[in-house]
């Protein structure tokens, strides 16, 4: 018996897209400075209706849909995330709410259960009041524990996610006994992904190595004590890499993201590269948009690939990597995503890694509306300021 | 663990759902964050894995279902890997 692979990766026969992420807003009462949205989001068109969202959730469970993420922003704001999730459970997907948590009351916890909703994955900044409350900058703190209560007399698995980074990553032994104490089943020890927000305060945020050798070491104790009783995720830090992560399981492979403006995009992060005409639900069928459109055939297979991807070994296992991260860093979408000790360009990340032995002078950005309407699109090779 | 008893009886692990996807053609098992596609056989043992059967029980079935005898030490192997998993759990 074992467990299946993903379905293999080919631009004739593209597979179903069988993670299908909501992103219903990019609204969110909190400020995080890893947050990964687009630094634009302000500038992004309408939320779709409710009737559009259902109507998404219809056409991408007609192709094999299954796993479904609603996300944001922050989707407790919408205040139709109870028949969006009736919905979605009506239809056979298996349902996870990912959420700060802010918003959620015991009414709304009951009617979503009643809707169907299968879990929630809940977001913590840190083991304390004072850094979760800093880097969110929100007093969110005591309201995430109140909604952890909620989460377990509801019945549901206790996941909590936590996002890693230099200033809360020594915390990693306290982070882990917090989740214990609330019961936690899954954790996820997820370090920064430099998008968005996340890429603009990389320089605040990316761990040095001896940090993360010691969060490593603090996983391994915790893991040897509690054993299996509860799962711990520990994403590393692709920065300190030397083969890139098979971002998405390869573009248009199985991961469908639809943003709050209706943009289908086959990465979350895909809004900023350039030159890919992103297709809209309020225009086209999902069926359309994951068979047919040009953005997501571009990066299916291996045509796109250049040198060292192109006639690399590994090339079908980890796809060149990721399509953001090779764009943000070298200017160019096609090229190796840069953590590959292959490419050219892994200078690049051997220096940001380097730079993170000493604290920046630049201060933190909050993710913010006045900042989103001030700040350029992000365009490749300089976290800026 | 190490033995699965033969009166044990076995069932989904709460949050999580199997469920048959006609699009992959297969059960699949649903938990947070995660999604696994069971080959043939797998698929079936866990459909029979509801609280309320035991292991005889289970083994009995799948003999029946597919004309075959002698299935239970591999049954039990698989039921064994699942709760090792927490795909399973056992009730009382």
């Amino acid at each position: 018996m074992s467990v299946a692979p993903p379905p293999s990766q080919s631009a004739r026969a593209p597979g179903p897209p069988l993670w299908l992420l909501l992103e219903l807003t990019y609204r969110c009462p909190l400020h995080c400075v890893f947050c990964y949205n687009p630094t634009e989001f302000a500038a992004v068109g309408k939320e779709l209706p409710t009737a559009e969202w259902l109507r998404v959730l219809r056409e991408a469970r007609a192709l094999g849909a299954v796993q479904l993420g609603l996300s944001g922003g922050e989707p407790l704001v919408r205040e139709d995330l109870e028949p969006i999730v009736a919905e979605a459970h009506a239809l056979g997907y298996y349902i996870n709410l990912i959420t700060s948590g802010v918003g959620m009351t015991e009414e709304r916890i009951s009617a979503l259960k009643a809707a169907g909703l299968d879990h929630i994955q809940l977001s913590f900044q840190d083991s304390t009041r004072e850094l979760n409350d800093f880097l969110s900058s929100t007093r969110t703190f005591e309201l995430k524990a109140r909604v952890a209560e909620l989460i377990r007399k509801y019945g549901y698995p206790m996941v909590l996610n936590v996002v890693l980074h230099r200033l809360n990553i020594d915390h990693v032994g306290e982070i882990l006994a917090m989740a214990e104490t609330l019961g936690a089943q899954y954790v996820e020890l997820a370090n920064t992904q430099y998008y968005g927000w996340a890429w603009l305060n990389r320089a605040h945020l990316l761990p040095s190595r001896a940090q993360l050798e010691r969060a490593e070491e603090a996983t391994r104790r915790f893991r040897a004590r509690v054993g299996t009783a509860m799962q711990i995720y520990f994403v590393v830090p692709d920065y300190f890499e030397t083969r890139p992560k098979p971002c998405m399981n390869g573009l248009g492979s199985v991961f469908l993201t639809i943003a709050p403006d209706g943009i289908a995009m086959p990465c979350h992060a895909a809004r900023m590269l350039p030159g890919l005409s992103l297709p809209s639900v309020r225009e086209q069928s999902v069926r359309e948009i994951w068979y047919d459109s040009p953005a997501f055939n571009h990066f299916r297979g291996e045509a796109w690939m250049k040198e060292p991807c192109r006639s690399c070994p590994e090339r079908s296992a980890d796809f060149g990597g990721c399509r953001c991260q090779a764009y943000l860093l070298t200017g160019d979408a096609a090229n190796a995503d840069p953590v590959c000790d292959l490419s050219p360009h892994h200078g690049l990340v051997t220096a940001a890694v380097a730079e993170a032995e000493r604290a920046p002078a630049a201060p933190l950005i909050f993710r913010d509306h006045r900042i989103s309407i001030a700040v350029e699109p992000l365009r490749g090779r300089s976290p800026v300021p | 663990m190490s033995e699965v008893e033969d009166s044990a009886r076995p069932a989904i692990a709460r949050g999580l759902r199997l469920q048959w996807e006609p699009a992959q053609e297969a059960h699949v098992l649903l938990y947070p964050e995660g999604m696994v596609k069971l080959n043939g056989s797998a698929g079936q043992i866990l459909a029979r894995c509801d609280g309320v059967r035991t292991l005889t029980e289970i083994v009995a079935d799948l003999e029946r279902a597919y004309g075959a005898t002698g299935l239970r030490d591999d049954v039990a192997a698989f039921v064994l890997l699942a709760l090792e998993r927490r795909w399973l759990e056992l009730r009382a």
